[in-house]
């Protein structure tokens, strides 16, 4: 079948399998591979990407589900070639260590930073409760978050 | 890697379109919502439908809204909306209570409470929250519609009253005076299905010492109709207190049937049954007045 996906602004269109997932799509279609493809059973969230302004665990939504939306991925968080506070903030605070669960845990920092902008380090876990890393790293990830939120206004 | 097996794909324009669908391709056909019960059984092969009926783009199934003093929600209503619905937690605690512990917040963007109900699984939590609730289902046919109540709803393990070439719309609550809810749940981790769970709405009489109509819900625990009608019996009539929910938790243990599995042992479930009726019961009747 044929689905036409808008990634991080740009239209793609291709022709894929109706049971191909999301994340397969974004990596081994669009090569867009900062997706991380983890546990395949919507526990651990790396492959967080946002479905229409929401985050959504990729491995979980079929890519056929996305045709017609918009998708925003990791590689869509930095703008004019600036990081995004999320992305300094785990630059600045040790916020990953291998770095396999970064790219999920940033994309739902970032959502919880639109609708939140201030949130306090229980709801930063809260919204990280469905995402794991599995080097526990987990204190630094919150302390990465909060610095995003208090340099959101940046340059 | 888990991938599922070899589907057909159709996207519903609304539906009626959705029910055309199903009625074309036939009992190997599945309605497809949020996915997320129904493409990680695909994954396991444990679901095999030959065509997928995508119905998420149908905002008439996609609303939550007080009707003719009901409760009414969209099947396609997401978890997360239903979680941040003001009247839904105004009316009925108990909806908010279980939503907070469904799943983790990223799953509860896309998964649906219809989705939920028909995936029947015995340790789903709306199920016993909309029985405890006395809600009901609204299904769609060709030739109309049809009404069930939530009780009688599952059949089994898995298993609904939604026959092929029909869909679950809606489900209704009614908004009764004098009411109160919650929902209290025991799981290993954040996120996980409960090892046991109970809800529990209570609503008085015009004294406000007295249990004019109770509903309790029991998740995981091997409850016919994931209720406890025993003990809702004893409570109606009954007076609001402490003695009362003791007994009604020991009724509603009594009547359970639950099984040992990784989850927990059976006697421990077992225990979960009274003891979180109990904090349920004492917890609904404390939001009695607030729920309204």
């Amino acid at each position: 079948m044929q689905i036409t996906v808008t990634v991080n602004g740009t239209g793609y269109t291709r022709e894929v399998e109706a049971r191909l997932l999301l994340i397969h799509f974004l990596r081994d279609e669009l090569r867009l591979t900062g997706s991380h493809w983890g546990c395949d059973t919507s526990n651990c969230g790396a492959c967080v990407v946002w479905l229409d302004g929401t985050p959504v665990k990729s491995c979980t939504v079929l890519a056929a589900m996305a045709d017609g939306r918009q998708v925003r991925t990791v590689e869509g968080l930095a703008r004019d070639s600036q990081l995004d506070p999320v992305q300094r903030g785990f630059a600045e605070c040790h916020g990953l260590q291998c770095g396999f669960c970064t790219p999920g845990m940033m994309m739902t920092a970032r959502w919880l930073l639109d609708h939140n902008p201030a949130p306090t380090a229980e709801e930063i876990r809260e919204v990280l409760s469905g995402q794991l890393c599995r080097c526990t790293g987990y204190e630094n990830i919150v302390r990465s978050v909060l610095w995003a939120a208090e340099h959101e206004g940046d340059q | 890697m888990q991938v599922p097996a070899h589907v057909e794909y159709e996207k519903a324009t609304s539906v009626e379109h959705a029910l055309t669908l199903l009625a074309r391709f036939g009992p190997e056909s599945r309605i497809l919502a949020g996915g997320h019960s129904l493409i990680p059984m695909m994954k396991l092969r444990l679901a095999q439908p030959e065509t997928l009926i995508d119905i998420n783009g149908l905002a008439e199934l996609s609303y939550i809204r007080v009707t003719d003093g009901e409760l009414c929600i969209g099947a396609l209503a997401r978890h997360a909306e239903l979680l941040a619905d003001p009247a839904a937690g105004q009316h009925f605690a108990i909806l908010h209570d279980a939503e907070r512990v469904i799943a983790d917040p990223i799953v509860r963007n896309w998964g649906t409470v219809g989705g939920s109900l028909c995936q029947a699984d015995p340790s789903e939590d709306l199920s016993a929250a909309f029985a405890a609730l006395k809600a009901t289902m609204v299904i769609r046919r060709p030739d109309g519609r049809r009404t069930v109540p939530a009780r009688d709803f599952h059949t089994g393990p898995y298993e609904t009253v939604v026959a092929h070439g029909e869909l679950l719309s809606e489900i209704r609550v009614p908004i009764r005076p004098g009411g109160g809810s919650a929902y209290q749940k025991v799981g290993r981790r954040v996120g996980d299905w409960p090892v046991g769970a109970v809800g529990a709405a209570l609503w008085l009489d015009g004294a406000g010492t007295t249990i004019a109509d109770a509903g309790i819900g029991l998740t995981a625990v091997g409850a016919p109709h994931f209720a406890a009608a025993g003990a809702e019996e004893f409570l109606c009539g009954a007076p609001a207190t402490e003695e009362s929910f003791a007994r009604a938790g020991q009724i509603a243990a009594e009547h359970c049937r639950p099984v040992s599995d990784q989850r927990g042992p059976a006697d421990y479930k077992r225990h979960l049954a009274r003891e979180l009726t109990i904090r349920a019961l004492r917890q609904a009747l404390a939001r009695v007045g607030r729920d309204a």
